[in-house]
Formats: structure tokens, sequence, C-alpha cells
């Protein structure tokens, strides 16, 4: 097809709109045996049985899960030949949209005037990265990260003294346990942690965000942090917090770790806290001759 | 389990327990950010400006044995020009840590609404007061809207819809006590627990 009459603003507006009202069924399955998991009684389970009611609720209604929707984070592969440029005018115009059909809160404030946009636009966003890839279609991935849990995300430099943290996997470890320890309640647990180790301050943030868009259920390909994975996930829910911090036993849903080359000087460790409502949505579009071919996961 | 009404007596606030749940009905403002900032600042620092003092009025009235909710709603605007609440659940509280104590002392207030808990300040004025921290479930803004059965207005709608105070009426919104008025906080005794696991664990 012509790729110079490509418009997906449809397509993105529906694209928000499921990331925003519906939360993926991994995380419906990880909420709802965390549920069976609570004391009978304790408010840790009352926490989780309003989250499923809620999450039910946002779905049928279509309206927003939580009512901070977030910085909209898009990661987009498109062919040769697609403009970038219009797809970002794009999403822009869907973002816009999507706020007028209360999908989105009004989300983007000016830093000096303390103006909001009211449309969900505005210098750096929504955020979007670009991906050539030798593919035909275009997949688009679509991450909604609240405020709150971005407040309590993190990043450390080791080593870390105060902590007895060393630059190795066990002083990831610690770190990270620390992380969590820190947010308390603050970040909307139970969370997933995204965890990028190594690069520099701004890829390594950028890494741990982009972990969050792994399955729950997927298995790091590297064993040592697999295994890494494993322990701090275990070790996070021993911390007791639980949900909403009212003490219980679940804390995390799931920990994602991955490795970034770096500098010999710097070892940075970038804990990406999301919150319970991990709202990440995808589409697939097929380009043809005679249009487009969409779908949705 | 125990409901709540504003405006809210003493009485009622000190029966309540840090753990508590209790489903609250009646008006109460919405305000975050820019709202506690705005009060602190024109209201409570300062004598109140002239211009302002019908505000100052509604709100004395609205806060007196009143609850703030630290929210930043999701709203509709009907053709009709009235307003609906589309998802609404709570914002972290411990931003308004500086200003909170100020503002429940000068405007009566007894309950604050958030998620996360607020500090030491905070607690001290709930003691005081008395008055009494409420845990919203964070992220739970389409079952909590549901609570929400009327806007009955908007101050301040300048600062941005999340952070203009509204004012509306509740029915069985659902929230835990977790800062108490006889100086139990929920949230002091966790991080307490969880500092001595995490020794344990990085010990």
């Amino acid at each position: 097809m012509d790729y110079k009459s490509l418009d997906l603003t449809d397509q993105f507006v529906e694209l928000i709109r499921r990331a925003a009202t519906q939360l993926p069924q991994d995380m419906r399955q990880a909420l709802r045996q965390a549920r069976g998991q609570e004391a009978p009684g304790s408010a840790a389970e009352g926490a989780l049985d309003t989250i499923l009611l809620n999450v039910d609720i946002a779905e049928k209604n279509s309206t927003p899960i939580c009512q901070d929707t977030g910085t909209p984070i898009f990661e987009i592969h498109y062919p040769v030949g697609v403009s970038t440029r219009k797809l970002a005018d794009q999403i822009r115009q869907a973002a816009a949209i999507a706020t007028q059909r209360n999908y989105l809160r009004p989300n983007a404030v000016d830093t000096i005037t303390g103006k909001n946009s009211g449309d969900n636009t505005g210098e750096d966003f929504p955020t979007m990265h670009f991906h050539e890839w030798d593919e035909e279609s275009i997949h688009v991935d679509l991450l909604l990260k609240g405020g709150g849990c971005e407040n309590v995300s993190t990043q450390y430099k080791l080593p870390d003294a105060s902590l007895g943290a060393g630059r190795d996997l066990e002083g990831v470890r610690r770190v990270v346990l620390d992380a969590v320890y820190q947010a308390q309640g603050k970040g909307c647990g139970p969370a997933v942690l995204g965890v990028a180790i190594g690069g520099d301050r701004g890829s390594g943030y950028l890494k741990s965000k982009q972990q969050l868009f792994r399955p729950l259920e997927d298995v790091n390909p590297d064993p040592q942090l697999a295994e890494l994975e494993q322990r701090i996930f275990e070790e996070a829910n021993q911390l007791g917090i639980g949900p909403m911090g009212f003490g219980g036993n679940t804390t995390a849903l799931g920990v994602k770790i991955a490795a970034q080359h770096r500098l010999p000087a710097s070892y940075f460790v970038s804990v990406a806290y999301m919150c319970w409502a991990n709202r990440r949505a995808s589409m697939d579009i097929q380009l043809n001759d005679d249009g487009v071919e969409v779908s949705y996961a | 389990m125990p409901e709540l009404t504003t405006p809210i007596s003493d009485e009622d606030i000190r029966s309540l327990k840090a753990g508590d749940t209790v489903y609250l009905n009646g008006i109460i403002v919405t305000g975050r950010d820019a709202a506690h900032k705005f009060m602190i600042e024109h209201f409570i620092k300062q004598p109140v400006q002239a211009d302002e003092t019908d505000l100052y009025n509604d709100l004395k009235k609205l806060l007196d044995g009143g609850v703030i909710y630290h929210c930043g709603p999701v709203v509709k605007t009907h053709e009709d020009g009235s307003y609906s609440f589309v998802a609404a659940g709570p914002t972290t509280s411990i931003r308004e840590e500086v200003y909170q104590a100020d503002v429940i002392r000068h405007f009566n207030l007894k309950g604050v609404i958030g998620k996360g808990g607020m500090g030491g300040k905070t607690l001290q004025a709930c003691q005081d007061q008395p008055a009494v921290y409420l845990h919203a479930i964070g992220g739970a803004a389409s079952f909590i809207a549901q609570s929400v059965k009327e806007v009955l207005g908007v101050y301040k709608l300048e600062f941005g819809v999340p952070e203009a105070m509204w004012v509306i009426r509740v029915e069985n919104f659902p929230v835990v006590v977790t800062m108490d008025s006889h100086g139990t906080s929920l949230h002091a005794t966790i991080e307490a627990q969880s500092k001595e696991k995490l020794a344990e664990l990085i010990g």
C-alpha cells in the first residue's frame, strides 16, 4: 500500500481505550491469586477484592481503571518507508480524542506556568519511541505509567555502602529490595518491578520501564537473571508491606530484569516501580493493498 | 460496618481505630497539590483578600467537620453543563504533608482521604483536632466513582481538572482508617516491621 495515505488515528484511540480500561489477563490472574494468599477479613484481602471489582467495572463501563491515566508510553515498530513524523502526529491527535472521550485524564501540565494543556499533548508528551524493522507490518506497545508509582521509581549507583551493595548481582538484589521497602504503600502495590542493570542514567531508566511490557509468565533467557528475578520476587513478598501498604503477603506481582553495557566507571541499577494497574496494550497493523487490518492484544 | 456522615462529630472520630473499615457518606471536597498550596498561601499564611472572601467562606462551611479527598478525578461534562465523575481514586497523600496539619487545624477538618499515608506532623494534628486519615484503595477509580453520587460544584477549575476543588456527595465510599486520633499510624507500624525484615534479608 501507499504509506503516504496511512492514517492510524482511530486505531491509536482504540489502543488507548483498551490500555486505560482493560487490565491485561496476566495481571488479573496474578491479582486473583494474590487475593487467595491474604488472611480472610484482612485489610489486604479487602484491598484486593476492591481492586478486582474495580477492574471488572472499568472494563464493563469502558472507564479508566485508575483516574491517573499516567504518561502514555508508545513503543512503535514500523517498516521502511513509513513516516514516523506522521505517526507521531496521529498519536498526539489520538491522545487528544481519547481525553475528550474520558479514556484519559488531562495529564500534561506545563512545568513553568502550571497550566494543564487539557488534551494530553505537550513538550515530549506523550512519550514515543520508534524502531524501524524488517517486517511489513506495524506493531505498537502502549504502557500507561501512573505518577504515584513513577514517584517511587528510583536509581542506585553501585557500590552503595549503606546497603552493603557491591558491583555484582548480590548488590543488585540488595538495592532492589531497598527500593521496595522505601516505596512502602506509596506506589499502589502490589507492584511489578522493572529493573535495568548498567547503562547510563537515561538509558537505564528507559530500559527499566521497557521491562514492564514483559508478560508476568515469561522467563528471562539469561539463567542468572531468571534466578535473580525469582529470588527478589520471593523476598519482596517477605517484606510484609502488602497491597496498598496495609501489611500482607503480596508486595510484588513480578520482577523483570535486563542488563545493559555500562561505562567502566558506572554501575547503575534503575528500578521502575509499576502499580498493580500495569496498563499495557498492543496492536498489530497489517498493511495490505486495500487498506489496514488491525488486531489488538 | 460502621458508617460516617459529614459533618462528623469529635466523638465519632475518637471512636475510630487504625485498621477499621468505614463507609463514608455526605458532602466532601477534593483537593490535592495546587489546592493545598493555595489554601495555605491565600487563607492561612495571610489575611483573606477581598476578592476571595466568598470562596473562603464557602470552603469554611464545607470543610468545618468535613473531609478533604486527595483526588484528581476524570470528569465528564454533560451538555447541560453539569458534571459527573468517571474515575476518582486517591492520589498519593505524602506530598501534602507540609500543608496538611495547618489545613486540618484551620478549617476544623475531621478527615483526610488519600493513599500511602502521611507523616508525623499530620498524625499529631489528627490527635489534637481530632481527625483521622482515611485510606482509599489506590487505582480503584471506576469503583470509587460509583460512590460519587453527585457533583455539586467546583472551585478553582483554572488549576485544571485534576487539581480543581470538586464538591461531591458520596454514598458508601469504603475507606480504611490507617491513622487514628490516638496517635496510631498503620503506616509507621508496617514501615518498622518491613525495615526489620529488610535487615534480615540484606544484613
